[in-house]
């Protein structure tokens, strides 16, 4: 570049508001050129002039004062206008309230109590594989994660490890689920994750549709949710569901090897 | 109260008075108050100085019409000729700079002041002075090349 070319970067240079590229076409340019090199020493000596004259001038302690009085008086106009408007945030909270518990209260239409438990499931499978949270307690070792919920939940789930047949367990985690705390184990099978969420059954009663008394009985059922499989099954005292985007074939494998 | 320097600053270079100053930044935080809710979030020393600067100039129009001479924003701006000596400001007497600034048209005056005293960008003084970026790069360098002239005829240097 030559002067004319240079010429109009020289101020915005000298004042640091040019780009790195041109800055760099600039600096090559003053490395030849002893008039550019001498405006843009010329532009910094003014600046540094000006900067050391003390030429500023600094608002008198009296404005201070007044200024400082204007603040508070304002600060307080702006508190007593909102504060007219407190008993109306207030009630809307109220209102917000009420209508809250109300929703929850009747909540009758909806979701029956089964496909709200899906419901459930499928959105915490989905938010644990979402957030990065998938365990707590991360080990494949099921004497490392059966301990870990102790203290933690009032049961003790069974914790096996299943990478011989091909579901390696992955680790544990707490949820919650139908109003109260359960286990989530998570197991992997080539590249899925399964959700095992386990909670004991009240005095073997039945939470699912369909189940039968026999506590030492299956009742496993498989089902279809938003893209998920859902296996719900109730062995040994535990109601177990399974939820994984894993074939409906190798989670009922899974849902086999648990029951066991 | 921050910023109350700075707008006190420009109040004071804009108006060329101590009493004159106080007035006009009080009256400038009396609309910073009152239209706070106006202040959009971004630069609030911008925002401020902004309203100083309009203060000023509806007070100096007011009071003193004869102070505001409108510069001609589409001259092209030229710099110091690169083929003349550059002159060195080191030892430049505060007195005689400060004498410099006070001569240069309102416009030139605010400009410089905002950024050699300042250390406001080119964006920031163009959204106090309401104007474009490229008016103020032109605003500066004639602000500086009239400086400098001004230097040389009062042999600051």
């Amino acid at each position: 570049m030559n002067c004319a070319e240079i010429h109009h970067l020289l101020q915005p240079y000298a004042d640091r508001e040019l780009d790195l590229v041109h800055s760099l076409d600039v600096e090559r340019h003053v490395k030849t050129c002893a008039a550019c090199a001498a405006a843009i020493n010329s532009l910094r000596s003014l600046h540094s002039a000006l900067r050391d004259s003390d030429l500023t001038y600094h608002a008198p302690d009296s404005l201070r004062k007044i200024v400082r009085r204007m603040a508070r008086a304002s600060g307080e106009e702006i508190q007593s206008r909102s504060s007219n408007f407190q008993w109306l945030w207030k009630w809307l909270a109220a209102g917000a309230t009420a209508f809250a518990v109300l929703t929850i209260i009747l909540r009758p239409s909806g979701l029956s109590g089964h496909d709200q438990l899906l419901n459930d499931v499928v959105a915490s499978h989905v938010r644990s594989l979402m957030v990065g949270h998938l365990t707590d307690v991360a080990s494949s070792d099921e004497h490392t994660v059966r301990p870990w919920f102790d203290g933690k939940l009032d049961f003790a789930p069974d914790v096996t490890d299943f990478a011989a047949q091909g579901f390696p367990l992955v680790g544990g985690r707490l949820d919650y689920l139908n109003d109260h705390a359960v286990a989530a184990l998570v197991y992997r099978h080539n590249k899925h994750f399964i959700n095992v969420f386990v909670w004991p059954s009240p005095n073997g009663a039945r939470i699912e549709k369909r189940e039968n008394n026999l506590i030492t009985s299956r009742a496993e059922e498989i089902e279809h949710f938003h893209g998920y499989n859902v296996i719900t099954s109730s062995v040994g005292g535990f109601h177990y569901c399974l939820v994984s985007d894993l074939e409906e074939k190798e989670l009922n494998q899974l849902a086999g090897l648990i029951g066991k | 109260m921050p910023h109350l320097d700075a707008a006190y600053n420009l109040a004071r270079w804009l108006a060329g008075d101590d009493h004159d100053a106080e007035d006009i930044v009080q009256e400038a935080c009396v609309r910073a108050f009152r239209f706070g809710g106006g202040f959009r979030g971004g630069n609030s020393r911008s925002w401020l100085l902004a309203i100083v600067r309009n203060t000023a100039c509806s007070w100096l129009k007011k009071n003193r019409p004869q102070a505001i001479v409108s510069v001609d924003d589409d001259e092209v701006a030229q710099m110091e000729d690169p083929g003349q000596p550059a002159a060195a400001f080191d030892r430049a007497d505060a007195g005689v700079l400060r004498a410099a600034l006070e001569e240069l048209p309102l416009e030139f005056r605010e400009a410089l002041v905002l950024r050699e005293l300042d250390g406001l960008s080119y964006k920031e003084i163009a959204e106090v002075a309401d104007v474009p970026v490229g008016t103020v790069m032109s605003r500066l360098a004639r602000a500086r090349r009239q400086l400098q002239s001004y230097l040389n005829r009062k042999g600051g240097v």
